[in-house]
C-alpha cells in the first residue's frame, strides 16, 4: 500500500524525477550509441565561428510577402545554397518576415549572389530533347556536320532556332554538372535555351536534358496555382492527382497562343511539350493537349499528393518572385567565439559560485539546498538542450548562454520565496514539518503565477523576435520550465524529508531554521495551553511598551489567526518541534 | 545572520515597519525627480548614444592584437577605402573594434586584410559585421511588437489570477516606470543601445514583472480578508505586507545581480563590448530599478488605487474609529474586538 504521508510523497516524487532524469539520459546515452547525438551541446554560429546573414524579403511593386511564399523561398535559397556545395547551411525563418542563413566559414561571393537573387520563373517550349548524360567527347559530331537553319525562326516551337554552335552544346551539356554549377551560362529569354529536369528518384523517371526556344510566359502571369484530384466530366473525382494553374490577362493570352501552336503536334513529338523553367532548371514539361482560352490549365501526370503540392507551391512561388537584400551580415572568426564561450562560461560559474555563498550565509545549511536543487535544474536544462539540440537541431548562442546565466537568479529565487514562507510560518509558531506543509501551499501559488509571467515574456520574446534574442527568449523560457520541475519534484520533497531530520527539525543553530532566530515560540503547546503573550522584562517598565507589544501581537492577520485556531484542533500532533523526540508522524 | 534573521522577524510581526504606502508621496515625489533628472540628461546629451545596429555600417572586432594603436586601424580603413571615415575603440584588452560606414563584400574584404597586417594578426581573429540601414528599423518594430502584446497578455493573466484589474493596472504603470527610468539611465549615461542591450529591456519587463507578482501575492493574501480586518487599515495592510516580502526582496534582488554581475564584469572587462555586457548592463540596471519600483511604486499605487473604494474606505474609517477610542482606553483593557 503507497505510504500516504507527506514523507511517503516525497519519497516518490523523488523517484518520479529520478526516473525523469534517467529516462532522459537513456535516450541521449541511445542517441549517442548510434552516433546521432552528441554529449556537448550543439553551438551557434557566434560560438562555433562562420557567417550568418538576415535577410529582408523584397517582392517587385512592393506587396507583402506571406509565410507560405516566405517558407517557399527559404526551401529554394536552401536548394540553391546546397547545389553550391555549402555545407551545413542552416536558414529559417523568423519573426515572420526575415530569413536567417547561417554558413560555416566565410561565402563565396556567388553563393552570397545565389542567396540574393529572386527566382525567376519562365514558360518555355521545348524543340527537342536528349539524355541526360552528355554525349561522350569522341563521339561528338563535329560543330560543321549540323546543318545550318534553313530560314528565320518562325515562332517559339521552330527547330530553325538551332544553329550549328547551339546543336553542339546542346550535345555537350553536362546537366550533372551543369545543375550544380552556381556559375552556369545564362540564356538570354528571347533566344533559345539549355536546360535539364533532374530524374526523380521515387517514380523512377529519367533525368531529361532540353533544348528550348525563348520564353513565351512570365511566372509573373501566374495568378495561382493550387492542386487536388482530376475530376472527370460528369464530376466523380478520379485517383489521379492535377496541378491546376490559372494566368492573368496578359498570362492567358500568351499561353493560349501556346497551346494553339503546341495541341496539333503529334503524340510523342517533343515539340507537344512546354516546360516550365524555375532558376535555369526544368520543374515540369508537360504537354500541351488542349488549347487553353480562359488561362485555366491542369497539368496531369504521374504526380503523387506530395509530388503535385510542391509543383503548385513552385508555381505560385515563381508567381511573385522574392529577391533578399542583407539586413545584417556577420562573419564570426572561430576563436573569438571559443573565447566568447570559455568567458561565458567562466561567468556563469562565478555567478553560480557568487550565489551559491550568498545561500549558504542567508541561509546556511538550507542554502545547500538552494545550489542542490540549482544543480538539479542545470542537469535538466543540460538534457533539455543536448536534446532539443538533436531532434530539432537547437544550437546554444551566446545570448542564450547570457540567458542560462541570467536564469540562475531567477531560479534561485523561486526557492527564496519558498524558504520564506517557511520561515513565515516557523514564526507563527508551526513545528518544521507543518511549515513546510502550510509555506509550500502558498509559495506554490506565488511561484507558479510568477514564472507564468517569465514564460510568458520568454514565449511573446520567441515569437516576434529576429537575431539574437531567440536564443535567449528560448533558454530563459526553458529554465522557467525547468525551475518548475525542480521546485515541484526536488525542493518541496527535499524539504518535506529534511523536516524530518534532527538537524533541520530541531533548529540546529546551523540549519537556517533556528527558532530563536525567527523569535519563535510554539504556539500550541499541548494540554490546552495556549501560547501566552510574555513582555520582555523592559517592556513590563513602560505601559507604553507593554501596549504597544500588545498591538504586534494581535498583528496576526485574520487568516493567521483562523489558521491558528484550526491548528489548535489537531491536537498534539500540531505541537511544536522544539522537542524532535516527541514528534509524531503526521498523518494528513 | 541573526541581526537580518531578527530584522527579518520584526518585518514580519510588523515591530519595525517602513512606510512603503504611508509616504507615497515622497516616493513618487523622488521617482518623479529621478525620471525627470534622467531624461533632462538624456535630452542635454542629444539622445540615446545608438549602437551600430541601429544607425547602420560595418563593423570589424580584432582579437589578440599586438598593439592597439588606434592610427594603424584607421590607415588601414583609409588605404582600402579612402572615402570611409573609420572610429577606431579599443573595448577590451587586446581587442580593438573598427566601425565604418557600410562597405561593400570587396571593400570588406580588403578592410580585413588591411585589419590582419596593421595589427599583426591572422584571418581567424578578425570578426566583420555588415549592418544595413533597415535593420534596427526591423529590430526596434518586432520589440514594439513583441512589448505590446506581452504586456496585453500579463495584465490578462495578473487580473485573471489576482481577480483585479487594479493590480494588473498597478504593476503595468509600474512596469512603464521601470523601463523609462532604465532607458533614461541608459540615456543620461550615454551606454551604447544595442539589439542586446534590447533584448536586456525586454528582459527587465519580465523581471520586474515577476517581482512584483511575488509581492502582490502576499498583499493579495494579507488583503483577503481586510472587509473584516479591524485593527489596519487597507494601506497598512499593504504596508505589512511590503515588509513582510522585504526580505526576499532583497534576497532576490541579491540573487539576481550576483549572476548577472558577474556576466557584466566578465564582458566588460575581458571581452569588451558585445552581447554579453550588453544584455547584462540592461539587466543589472533593471533589477535594481525593478526591485524598487515593486515596493516604492507599485506596491503604494495598488494601495492608493483601491482605498477610494466605498466598502474599504468605510471600513478604513471603522479601524480608525476604534483605534482613536482604543487610545483612550484605559492601559490593561484589551482592545481586542469582538
Amino acid at each position: 500500500m503507497a505510504d500516504k504521508t507527506p514523507r511517503g510523497r516525497a519519497r516518490r516524487t523523488l523517484w518520479w524525477l529520478t526516473g525523469l532524469i534517467v529516462v532522459l539520459t537513456a535516450i541521449l546515452g541511445v542517441g549517442i550509441a548510434t552516433q546521432q547525438a552528441q554529449w556537448a551541446p550543439k553551438l551557434a554560429l557566434d560560438l562555433e565561428g562562420g557567417t550568418q546573414m538576415v535577410l529582408a524579403p523584397e517582392v517587385a511593386g512592393g506587396q507583402q510577402v506571406t509565410q507560405e511564399q516566405l517558407d517557399q523561398a527559404v526551401e529554394i535559397i536552401r536548394q540553391r545554397v546546397d547545389g553550391s556545395g555549402v555545407a551545413e547551411a542552416e536558414i529559417a525563418t523568423q519573426g515572420g518576415s526575415n530569413v536567417v542563413v547561417s554558413l560555416p566559414g566565410v561565402p563565396e561571393a556567388e553563393t552570397r549572389a545565389l542567396i540574393q537573387a529572386s527566382a525567376n520563373m519562365e514558360f518555355r517550349p521545348v524543340i527537342t530533347m536528349g539524355p541526360f548524360e552528355p554525349v561522350p567527347a569522341d563521339q561528338r559530331t563535329p560543330v560543321k556536320d549540323f546543318p545550318e537553319p534553313s530560314a528565320e525562326p518562325q515562332n517559339g516551337s521552330d527547330p530553325n532556332w538551332v544553329t550549328p554552335e547551339l546543336a553542339a552544346e546542346f550535345e555537350a551539356y553536362d546537366c550533372a554538372a551543369q545543375m550544380n554549377n552556381p556559375d552556369r551560362k545564362e540564356f538570354p529569354a528571347d533566344g533559345p535555351s539549355i536546360a535539364c529536369q533532374p530524374g526523380d528518384e521515387e517514380s523512377g523517371q529519367p533525368g531529361v536534358k532540353y533544348l528550348l526556344g525563348p520564353v513565351e510566359v512570365q511566372g509573373t502571369d501566374i495568378a495561382g496555382a493550387d492542386f487536388g484530384l482530376v475530376n472527370t466530366a460528369t464530376g466523380v473525382s478520379t485517383n489521379q492527382w492535377a496541378v491546376n494553374l490559372s494566368f492573368n490577362g496578359e498570362g492567358a493570352d500568351a499561353f493560349r497562343e501556346v497551346t494553339q501552336r503546341l495541341t496539333p503536334y503529334q503524340e510523342g513529338d517533343p515539340r507537344k511539350q512546354f516546360a516550365i523553367v524555375l532558376d535555369g532548371t526544368v520543374v515540369s514539361a508537360p504537354q500541351s493537349n488542349a488549347v487553353i482560352t480562359d488561362g485555366r490549365a491542369q497539368i496531369t501526370g504521374n504526380f503523387t499528393e506530395q509530388s503535385a503540392a510542391a509543383l503548385a507551391e513552385q508555381l505560385k512561388y515563381g508567381a511573385l518572385p522574392i529577391s533578399f537584400t542583407i539586413e545584417s551580415e556577420q562573419q564570426i572568426s572561430a576563436t573569438l567565439g571559443e573565447d566568447q564561450l570559455r568567458l561565458g562560461l567562466i561567468a556563469g560559474l562565478i555567478g553560480l559560485a557568487l550565489v551559491a555563498a550568498y545561500s549558504f550565509f542567508q541561509y546556511r545549511v538550507l542554502g545547500l539546498v538552494t545550489i542542490a536543487s540549482l544543480v538539479v535544474t542545470g542537469l535538466l536544462t543540460y538534457l533539455a538542450i543536448v536534446l532539443l539540440g538533436w531532434s530539432d537541431n537547437y544550437r546554444l548562442s551566446l545570448a542564450g548562454i547570457a540567458g542560462l546565466i541570467v536564469a540562475i537568479g531567477l531560479t534561485a529565487d523561486s526557492f527564496i520565496v519558498y524558504f520564506e514562507r517557511i520561515k513565515d510560518e516557523l514564526r507563527a509558531g508551526r513545528s518544521l514539518p507543518e511549515a513546510v506543509e502550510y509555506g509550500w501551499s502558498r509559495a506554490k501559488r506565488t511561484i507558479t503565477a510568477s514564472k507564468a509571467v517569465n514564460l510568458l515574456a520568454a514565449v511573446v520574446l520567441y515569437f516576434v523576435a529576429v537575431g539574437n534574442v531567440r536564443g535567449f527568449a528560448f533558454t530563459l523560457g526553458l529554465t522557467a520550465i525547468a525551475d518548475l520541475v525542480v521546485v515541484f519534484m526536488f525542493t518541496h520533497p527535499v524539504m518535506q524529508l529534511l523536516a524530518h531530520t534532527r538537524f533541520f527539525g530541531g533548529g540546529h543553530r546551523m540549519s537556517g531554521l533556528d527558532p530563536s532566530l525567527l523569535g519563535r515560540e510554539p504556539l500550541y503547546q499541548g494540554a490546552g495551553k495556549v501560547r501566552q503573550f510574555r513582555p520582555s522584562p523592559e517592556a513590563t517598565s513602560s505601559k507604553k511598551a507593554r501596549r504597544s507589544a500588545k498591538e504586534a501581537d494581535r498583528r496576526q492577520t485574520i487568516a493567521e489567526r483562523r489558521r491558528a485556531e484550526q491548528m489548535s484542533g489537531v491536537g498534539s500532533q500540531a505541537a511544536g518541534a522544539t522537542t524532535p523526540a516527541d514528534r509524531t508522524e503526521e498523518q494528513k | 545572520m541573526s541581526a537580518l534573521a531578527q530584522w527579518g522577524n520584526r518585518l514580519y510581526t510588523g515591530k519595525t515597519s517602513y512606510p512603503f504606502v504611508g509616504k507615497w508621496k515622497l516616493w513618487f515625489a523622488i521617482a518623479l525627480v529621478l525620471l525627470v533628472v534622467a531624461g533632462g540628461l538624456t535630452l542635454a546629451r542629444g539622445g540615446f548614444n545608438l549602437g551600430i545596429d541601429f544607425r547602420g555600417g560595418s563593423e570589424f572586432t580584432v582579437s589578440s592584437v599586438q598593439s592597439t594603436d588606434v592610427a594603424a586601424g584607421e590607415r588601414a580603413v583609409s588605404e582600402a577605402v579612402p572615402e570611409a571615415e573609420a572610429t577606431v575603440t579599443n573595448i577590451a584588452p587586446g581587442t580593438m573594434r573598427i566601425q565604418t560606414d557600410e562597405l561593400d563584400d570587396d571593400q570588406t574584404l580588403a578592410v580585413g586584410q588591411n585589419l590582419q597586417q596593421a595589427y599583426g594578426v591572422g584571418e581567424d581573429r578578425v570578426t566583420s559585421t555588415y549592418i544595413g540601414p533597415t535593420w534596427g528599423e526591423a529590430v526596434s518594430q518586432q520589440m514594439v511588437i513583441g512589448l505590446i502584446v506581452f504586456l496585453v497578455l500579463v495584465t490578462v493573466l495578473m487580473a485573471i489570477y489576482f481577480r483585479t484589474w487594479k493590480m494588473s493596472l498597478a504593476a503595468v504603470i509600474g512596469l512603464f516606470y521601470v523601463v523609462a527610468l532604465t532607458a533614461g539611465i541608459y540615456g543620461a549615461t550615454g551606454f551604447e543601445v544595442t539589439p542586446s542591450a534590447i533584448i536586456g529591456f525586454l528582459t527587465i519587463l519580465s523581471y520586474a514583472l515577476y517581482d512584483t507578482v511575488v509581492v502582490f501575492d502576499k498583499i493579495r493574501e494579507n488583503t483577503e480578508h481586510n472587509l473584516e480586518e479591524t485593527t489596519r487599515t487597507f494601506g497598512e495592510n499593504v504596508n505589512l505586507a511590503i515588509n513582510q516580502t522585504l526580505v526576499r526582496s532583497i534576497n532576490t534582488s541579491v540573487v539576481g545581480i550576483l549572476p548577472v554581475g558577474s556576466i557584466l564584469f566578465i564582458g566588460a572587462f575581458l571581452l569588451g563590448a558585445g552581447t554579453l555586457r550588453d544584455i547584462a548592463l540592461a539587466i543589472f540596471v533593471g533589477i535594481i530599478v525593478g526591485t524598487l519600483a515593486t515596493i516604492f511604486i507599485q506596491a503604494p499605487l495598488y494601495a492608493l488605487l483601491r482605498r477610494g473604494e466605498d466598502r474599504i474606505a468605510a471600513n478604513d474609517a471603522r479601524v480608525l474609529e476604534r483605534r482613536a477610542a482604543g487610545e483612550g482606553a484605559p492601559v490593561g483593557t484589551d482592545t481586542v474586538p469582538a
